[in-house]
């Protein structure tokens, strides 16, 4: 009762791991398929760009403002907009943002208050950014016109802030929760209190990891169009704000602004200009998420350490 | 004399420094809790502007009305406001959107979580970081310029502007915010639950199919109701590339117009308020946040209930 019946099995087994096999072969091959798609994709994406607008790209380019003719339009006012309405975002977003965070992290106690505070802040960063614009609209640009002058860098910079404060509070929260308890606890055994707690030593060690999720955040801001639409960023802006309170409020364009508005138009002339101009977003935005990179290897080789 | 003093005043001034102390402390818990109470006041903030703005365009336009009518028509003199006209092109999209992200990017999680060696997944998850960190417009610019002109050689009777193109691009854009959350939820299977298929002699692929993602399902679930939900409130990819025509239909070549596309229609006019118009986006706008809210919620119970499964 022995070899034949105990080799009949095992071929069939063979049979059934080679089937398995294969399958499993295909399975890998589909999957790695799918990962492939999106790359491809995002490949076929900027080679377009860079194929449709390269050849743009020029000094002038950088340094004219818009214009009726292609040809002669440039992003000047775009981009110094951008940059404008990022450092004020920031200037608005990272202090409360962080606060936030501090205070969910440090100081609430766990109840009602505290989840309301996380639920509260989980839905705020699912609702599309278009609503944010509504708010802006009415908020910032119409009920609160004497403060910000309407159509301003001031209700537009307000209206990002309050969009990517999710961003910053919920990256910044991970960073708190990464700093070990036992540095809380010596402090508060060397008698500090808990405020000096936080800003000399919660504060110092969890800094890469804030300003990761802040610049992360910013980026997101950079390249938002939905919104600052609704709150009626214009595109002929043939101007530059003043650096100065007077500045806030004076109406600006920003760069993605500027392409929906090239892209928007009949003339292959603009669609050229409306590549070029994706490019330099594209290599700005770039830059900042290598400054987040950096700093967060930095953060991990220094906590590894 | 001298060491006689300082005790005293060392006594005097230690209780006055320590309620200064304790002011500053409580001046500073104040001020955190006025920051963290910012995000409660803008979920007011939203909630109460749209609510204002669509009670009152609901006192012109009754409810029923919006919800029934087959036309939109707002800005001509025989005005109509069938919100499921606008709803169609943006099922419409979504749809298209979903079908090429949540397969593509559920498969992308499985090869990232199951199958790829661990050099491949630290460069490849950065890769799809970058695909998630480019700005909508530039996607509208992709759709309209390049897949639409694309798409044309095999439906010749497309239109420039149309749901189609829109959705497909829509649905790569979304491909990342799938594939990572699904990622995590396989991620977080124990690895004793494929311990033990391997050693029953299973597959790879049954291992998988079998175990892990009935495993990470509720998770899953989770990043594809997300999906819906940003698929719902995306705007510039369709307000580019899909057109501002609308039009109660599900044919993916014509130019259709979706909630979203109106709103910004609209408002690169210079729309005065307390005008109709002017309230219509935010009765839009509140249909849409209404949407994705509940959406979201469920996304989020999910995902509670999936966390205290394995933690």
């Amino acid at each position: 009762m022995t070899a034949p019946q105990t080799t009949q099995p095992l071929a069939g087994d063979a049979r059934r791991r080679a089937r398995q096999r294969r399958r499993d072969r295909a399975f890998s091959v589909l999957c790695s398929l799918a990962t492939a798609f999106g790359l491809v994709v995002l490949a076929t994406l900027v080679i377009d760009v860079v194929y449709d607008g390269a050849h743009r790209l020029s000094w002038e380019f950088l340094t004219s403002f818009p214009s009726r003719r292609p040809e002669r339009a440039g992003i000047l006012s775009a981009l110094v907009g951008s940059i404008w309405l990022m450092m004020t975002t920031a200037v608005i977003a990272f202090p409360i943002g962080v606060g936030t965070a501090i205070y969910l992290e440090e100081y609430a106690r766990p109840g009602r208050l505290q989840q309301l505070i996380e639920v509260n802040i989980a839905n705020l960063a699912g609702v599309p950014s278009i609503i944010y614009g509504l708010l802006g609209l009415q908020i910032f640009v119409r009920v609160l016109s004497p403060l910000t002058g309407g159509r301003t860098v001031l209700a537009g910079s307000l209206t990002m802030a309050l969009l990517v404060m999710p961003i910053v509070i919920i990256a910044s929260r991970e960073a708190f929760k990464a700093v070990p308890d036992t540095l809380r606890q010596g402090g508060l055994a060397l008698g500090a209190s808990r405020w000096q707690v936080v800003s000399r030593i919660v504060l110092p060690a969890a800094l890469p990891g804030v300003l990761t999720g802040t610049i992360l955040a910013l980026a997101r801001a950079v390249g938002e169009t939905a919104p600052l639409i609704m709150i009626g960023a214009l595109t002929y802006i043939a101007f530059l704000p003043e650096v100065s309170l007077d500045g806030l409020r004076t109406p600006f364009t920003v760069l993605p602004i500027q392409i929906f508005n090239w892209v928007s138009r009949p003339q292959a002339g603009f669609h050229v200009n409306a590549a070029a101009a994706t490019l330099v977003l594209l290599g700005f935005l770039l830059l900042m998420n290598t400054a987040a990179i950096i700093l967060r290897n930095r953060y991990q080789g220094h906590r590894e350490s | 004399m001298i060491t006689a003093a300082t005790p005293r005043a060392r006594l005097h001034r230690a209780p006055r420094s320590q309620v200064a102390h304790h002011l500053r402390e409580q001046a500073i818990h104040g001020l955190l809790f006025a920051c963290s109470s910012v995000s409660i006041l803008t979920t007011a903030g939203i909630i109460g502007v749209l609510v204002f703005e669509t009670v009152a365009f609901l006192r012109t336009v009754p409810l029923w009305d919006f919800l029934t009518d087959t036309q939109w028509t707002p800005l001509f003199a025989d005005k109509h406001f069938g919100v499921a006209v606008l709803a169609s092109a943006t099922i419409l999209t979504s749809g298209i959107a979903l079908l090429v992200a949540l397969p593509i990017g559920l498969l992308t999680a499985v090869f990232l979580s199951e199958i790829a060696p661990n050099r491949a997944r630290r460069l490849l998850k950065p890769a799809l970081e970058i695909l998630a960190g480019i700005p909508t417009v530039v996607y509208g610019y992709f759709a309209l310029l390049f897949v639409t002109p694309l798409l044309r050689s095999v439906f010749p009777e497309i239109a420039g502007l149309n749901g189609l193109s829109a959705g497909l691009v829509m649905g790569v854009m979304i491909i990342p915010l799938v594939a990572s959350l699904s990622e995590d939820a396989l991620y977080a299977v124990p690895q004793s639950l494929r311990d033990g298929a391997y050693a029953l002699g299973a597959s790879r692929a049954q291992v998988t199919t079998r175990v892990v993602l009935p495993a990470a399902l509720s998770g899953i679930v989770a990043s594809f109701i997300l999906a819906v939900s940003r698929a719902i409130g995306e705007t510039m990819v369709v307000a580019i590339a899909a057109g501002q025509s609308p039009r109660l239909t599900l044919n993916p070549l014509v130019p259709i117009e979706t909630m979203t596309a109106y709103i910004v229609q609209v408002s690169l006019g210079d729309t005065p308020a307390g005008t109709l118009e002017y309230q219509t986006i935010f009765a839009v706008g509140m249909s849409l946040f209404l949407m994705t809210l509940v959406l979201n919620v469920a996304s989020h119970r999910l995902v509670q209930r999936f966390r205290q499964q394995y933690e």
